[in-house]
């Protein structure tokens, strides 16, 4: 705890925890739609706006496909946008979600990963956000509740932030986080409001001294021009997401990094995962460290934009890896986070053998024995280079 | 004319000033094009209220001819124009004959 700011312990779900996120932000609109497991979120949202406790225009709209184009317009109007989401909703915003960043409007979505039918299901994989990971926006995932609470008020910085201005999407693990309870420790509300600062738009349709034209037709002379422009504010934000990660630790306690090694520096065998299966990943390095095993774990805190040369750093000299996907590529080489991290290593010296373990589709269990069986396989050789696995399905 | 490169254009590529669409000549999209006949007008500007171009110049508060730039050629002009003894002062011609 720093000098002269006194952080507030609450039991919070991750749900709680992102919707008091966003009651702290009191951004100017929330578009929203409700679907499970994120209803929550925008259901307390708006029991803070009916109480009165925010001044944000609520806006309850017919479909996610609205949500997002709601939260367009009013970001490109000028105001301090959010929303939030799962799974199929997400699905039926992907359309407007390219438009979002493409119009690099700096909208923050909470979104709780949950698989995407069929068969239908409401339980966590990533597959959801997946799906949207070419469409421009940056992608931060949360361990747990209090790093949902965390990367939701850096969220807001990244995005607005005059050398980026891209949406962020903030994500928790579908139940196993939006449903959790845990401590949260969280900040005043003067200190949120201090720590995000005053919006300050770069685009204001709103601004009628200054009239503009918001979404003009490209034809082959300009769209690629502007594409092009798009990889830059990504690549920008790196060094803002580390510094206001960086910040929020010296203000605040906990700094925040695009990726977090756990046990790696001197690790043999070591796992790449992201959300919640990270906190249960480091019990069992704990267990294995107590046994003598080098194990560690590369934890992917930000997968867009994809710290490449980072993880390629991080992983170097390591005797093999697993990547652990919670989604599929369906028809390609392993989950999305595999060919990714493989491609990083690729042509670099001393890149670990790298193998593939896709789990938890649809929520299914992933335990300590799991992970256990992992580094096992890692350790015995079993783990062959370029191997696709899938960990707990009935084969 | 040299193109901008892309670290010179606008945010998001929005065009930063206003009344742009003026810049975008659309009249090549036409087929039919409207033809003013002035004996038949009685200059009421219904054609100018209706124009979803704007492409109905008016002066001193009279119909004073097409912006064939702009005319897409829809013939809503002409639809409305209630003309002069059952006689219209706008009438669609073919581009092409």
């Amino acid at each position: 705890m720093m000098a002269g700011i006194t952080k507030i312990d609450l039991a919070r779900t991750g749900n709680e925890a992102m919707a008091y996120a966003m009651k702290q932000v009191n951004p100017d609109v929330v578009a929203a739609y409700p679907i499970t497991p994120a209803t929550e979120i925008v259901q307390l949202f708006a029991q803070y706006v009916a109480d009165g406790e925010v001044d944000t225009e609520y806006v309850p709209v017919e479909s996610e496909h609205s949500a997002m184009s709601a939260c367009i317009g009013s970001s490109a109007a000028g105001a301090r946008t959010m929303t939030g989401t799962s799974s199929q909703g997400l699905a039926l915003m992907y359309e407007m979600c390219y438009i979002a960043a493409g119009l690099r409007l700096p909208i923050v979505m909470a979104d709780v990963n949950r698989a995407l039918s069929a068969p239908i299901n409401i339980h966590c994989d990533h597959s959801d956000t997946m799906g949207m990971r070419d469409a421009g926006w940056i992608h931060i995932f949360s361990e747990n509740a209090q790093e949902a609470y965390d990367n939701m008020l850096q969220a807001v910085r990244i995005a607005e932030h005059e050398s980026v201005r891209l949406p962020v999407l903030v994500t928790t693990d579908g139940f196993i986080i939006s449903h959790g309870m845990e401590r949260v420790a969280t900040l005043p509300d003067d200190e949120v409001k201090k720590f995000i600062g005053p919006f300050k738009p770069g685009t204001m349709l709103l601004d009628v001294a200054k009239p503009i034209t918001v979404g003009a037709l490209n034809f082959t002379d300009f769209y690629f021009e502007h594409r092009r422009a798009l990889v830059d504010a990504q690549a920008a934000s790196v060094a803002v997401i580390k510094q206001v990660g960086r910040e929020f630790g010296q203000k605040y306690g906990t700094a925040y990094d695009c990726i977090e090694p756990y046990q790696l520096a001197d690790a043999e065998y070591a796992i790449v995962a992201l959300g919640s299966t990270c906190g249960t990943a480091k019990v069992v390095i704990d267990q294995l460290r107590a046994g003598g095993v080098k194990a560690g774990m590369l934890k992917i805190r930000v997968f867009r934009p994809f710290p490449a040369a980072e993880i390629a750093a991080a992983l170097a000299g390591k005797k093999s890896v697993a990547v652990l996907d919670r989604s599929d590529v369906l028809g390609g080489f392993g989950g999305p986070v595999f060919t990714e991290v493989r491609s990083a290593l690729y042509q670099k010296p001393n890149a670990p053998l790298l193998a593939d373990y896709i789990y938890g589709l649809g929520g299914r269990e992933i335990d300590m024995e799991m992970i256990g069986s992992v580094f096992a396989q890692l350790q015995d050789g079993t783990a062959k280079p370029d191997s696709v696995q899938y960990l707990g399905v009935r084969d | 004319m040299s193109l901008k490169k892309y670290q010179d254009l606008a945010l998001g590529g929005n065009i930063e000033r206003g009344g742009t669409a003026v810049d975008f000549k659309t009249g090549d999209w036409r087929s039919l094009k409207p033809v003013y006949k002035p004996e038949n007008c009685i200059h009421c500007l219904f054609c100018w209220a209706y124009c979803p171009d704007s492409a109905v110049h008016v002066a001193d508060g009279k119909m004073a001819g097409f912006d064939l730039d702009h005319c897409k050629g829809c013939g809503i002009c002409a639809h409305e124009c209630p003309g002069k003894k059952g006689a219209k002062a706008i009438v669609m011609e073919p581009e092409v004959k």
